[in-house]
């Protein structure tokens, strides 16, 4: 199966409407969503049947049985996260602790435990033809680098004899980022043409290119400035990194989207760009 | 006072709104807490930078102690060390810098030293002071250098603090609003924005913030963010309208107050809505 992973740094610049666009040409029979912290390619997918939905839990947080707690004050000190308070007796903040174990190590008294919490849910999506595979994190919980690892096994592991995975990547650069990147075979970074966007588009790059990641660009809304345009067509070209096309901005790209549909299933201008970004993409990926 | 600003959504204009907020103020401090993909130092390009480097700890292996007992390796939760071929192996990448190996080791063949993960940026740009936070490429959390940026902030209560938070709602956007008395929800009008807009309206909720949304990039017709918020009787602060002048300006990172007339009324008029709300929050209801 050869997966490509769509990624921009900054976000906004129009992963999920390239994605969708994407799945809907290429007739996708796996794909997914590793934004869980703001998933939004379910909204678009068009799947009429529920998912199979499972929960997700994170690591065990800390808590403290204030019953056996003799306030000596040893895990406050050893805590690293700041998740221990004194206030009005010993306890955790589970919104800050980070699971590590080390004050319940450190208890003399035996009053921490390492409990279990739900801390998001997995969707799996699936009929006879494909499999869309999709995270939410729950409000207040870390760890998205392990619920994106998930996610992606999920679709896997559903859609044993599929040739293609289409996979929608999460803004930034940090630990969703890198969790995704692990074993796919090409990025498609959506730049968008202005500083902020350029500027964030170079840490995306720096951060795949560490995994000797295949890097290809498109430019969305390429027309609302073109010298910044022209700027990453350069910057790209300095780099050896192929530019797929640009794709202008259009208003009906939001109709679109804003009716659950993705840009291909309408005729409009960057309907067309997308569907000539996509043909060179595939080339690229299977090149 | 503590503003922070928030959407979800990437992309939303949380940057445009916190940069012109703060250039708008007196006197004021723009944080840039989204250290993934900081921008905020591309608008005000400040002056007189200091640069402050941000560590944290890893652990380092001594091979003539280790003795291969593997308590270290059963204890990490993150799965961060391994013993393979007779040498125990850190993978620093994936560490949360607990120090429970160190602490538990029976040989003391476990000490740490302190990595470099980012830095923090302070200079000024006219009466604004910019604090920026940079997350190296390659490091999973930004969240330390983010501590850090905050930490500075409480000597200096006086100020509008303004806190451009990172996207999304995880643990990196929780600890940006942590300190914050008002929140600030950006919005786009599209199904996404709404979407994630729920989500972001869901935080501020735990975590027990007051909070108001701007409406950015607005159109004629119907606004689903709109909807969204008169349903739930969600204060509005603002409409930005979607407008060709104020994306050129962003898109070439000028900021807008300080180049139009309009949009310094706009922001100026913004930043007396949202000193009303903090004012009103403040005063206890009788």
């Amino acid at each position: 199966m050869k997966q490509l992973l769509i990624l921009s740094g900054k976000g906004g610049t129009g992963k999920t409407t390239i994605a969708s666009a994407f799945i809907k040409l290429s007739h996708a029979r796996a794909y997914a969503d590793c934004d869980v912290d703001a998933p939004n390619l379910h909204l678009i997918a068009g799947w009429n049947a529920g998912p199979q939905v499972t929960d997700y839990y994170g690591l065990p947080k800390a808590v403290i049985d204030s019953a056996l707690c003799t306030e000596c004050g040893r895990c406050k000190e050893r805590c690293r996260f700041d998740a221990i308070s004194a206030k009005d007796g010993y306890s955790i903040d589970p919104l800050t602790c980070e699971g590590c174990g080390v004050c319940e190590y450190i208890c003399p008294a035996g009053a921490i435990t390492m409990e279990q919490t739900v801390a998001g849910e997995l969707m799996l999506y699936s009929d006879a033809e494909k499999v869309f595979s999709t995270a939410q994190l729950k409000m207040g919980s870390g760890t998205s680098g392990l619920l994106v690892t998930e996610v992606k096994k999920k679709m896997k592991a559903a859609s044993t004899d599929a040739d293609l995975a289409i996979i929608d990547g999460s803004p930034g650069i940090g630990c969703p980022v890198i969790a995704s990147l692990s074993g796919v075979d090409m990025v498609l970074i959506v730049a968008e043409p202005s500083v902020s966007g350029i500027s964030d588009m170079e840490r995306i790059i720096d951060t795949a290119g560490r995994f000797g990641t295949k890097i290809v660009v498109c430019i969305n809304k390429y027309d609302t400035n073109i010298e910044n345009t022209e700027r990453i067509e350069e910057l790209c070209e300095d780099r050896g990194l192929p530019v797929l096309g640009r794709i202008v901005f259009d208003s009906e790209a939001v109709r679109a989207i804003n009716n659950g549909q993705s840009i291909v299933e309408i005729d409009c201008a960057s309907g067309r760009e997308v569907r000539a970004v996509y043909e060179k993409a595939m080339e690229s990926l299977f090149a | 006072m503590r503003i922070a600003v928030l959407s979800g959504k990437g992309g939303t204009g949380k940057t445009l709104v916190s940069v012109n907020l703060a250039a708008v103020a007196q006197d004021a401090v723009y944080i840039d807490c989204d250290v993934e993909e900081p921008n905020g130092h591309l608008f005000f390009k400040p002056q007189h930078v200091q640069e402050e480097r941000i560590t944290r700890k890893v652990p380092v292996v001594d091979d003539t102690l280790c003795n291969g007992c593997r308590k270290c390796v059963d204890f990490c939760r993150f799965n961060a060390l391994a013993y393979i071929k007779d040498r125990l192996i850190v993978f620093e990448e994936i560490c949360h810098s607990c120090g429970g190996c160190v602490m538990l080791c029976p040989e003391n063949a476990l000490t740490e030293r302190d990595k470099v993960i980012g830095k923090v940026h302070k200079g000024r740009s006219g009466s604004v002071r910019v604090h920026t936070g940079i997350l190296n490429t390659g490091e999973t959390s930004g969240v330390p250098i983010i501590k850090k940026l905050l930490a500075g902030i409480k000597g200096i209560p006086d100020s509008t603090v303004v806190i451009d938070c990172p996207p999304g709602s995880a643990c990196i956007v929780m600890e940006s609003i942590r300190d914050a008395d008002y929140c600030i929800l950006v919005a786009e009008p599209t199904l996404f924005g709404v979407h994630n807009l729920s989500m972001v309206y869901d935080l501020v909720k735990l975590f027990n913030k007051p909070f108001g949304v701007i409406l950015n990039k607005c159109l004629e017709g119907e606004n689903p963010a709109e909807a969204f918020c008169l349903e739930r009787a969600i204060k509005i602060l603002s409409h930005i309208p979607f407008r060709s002048d104020l994306g050129l300006l962003t898109s070439n990172a000028e900021i807008a107050v300080r180049k139009d007339e309009q949009y310094r009324a706009l922001f100026s008029n913004l930043l007396d809505v949202v000193m009303k709300e903090v004012q009103c929050e403040a005063t206890p209801h009788p």
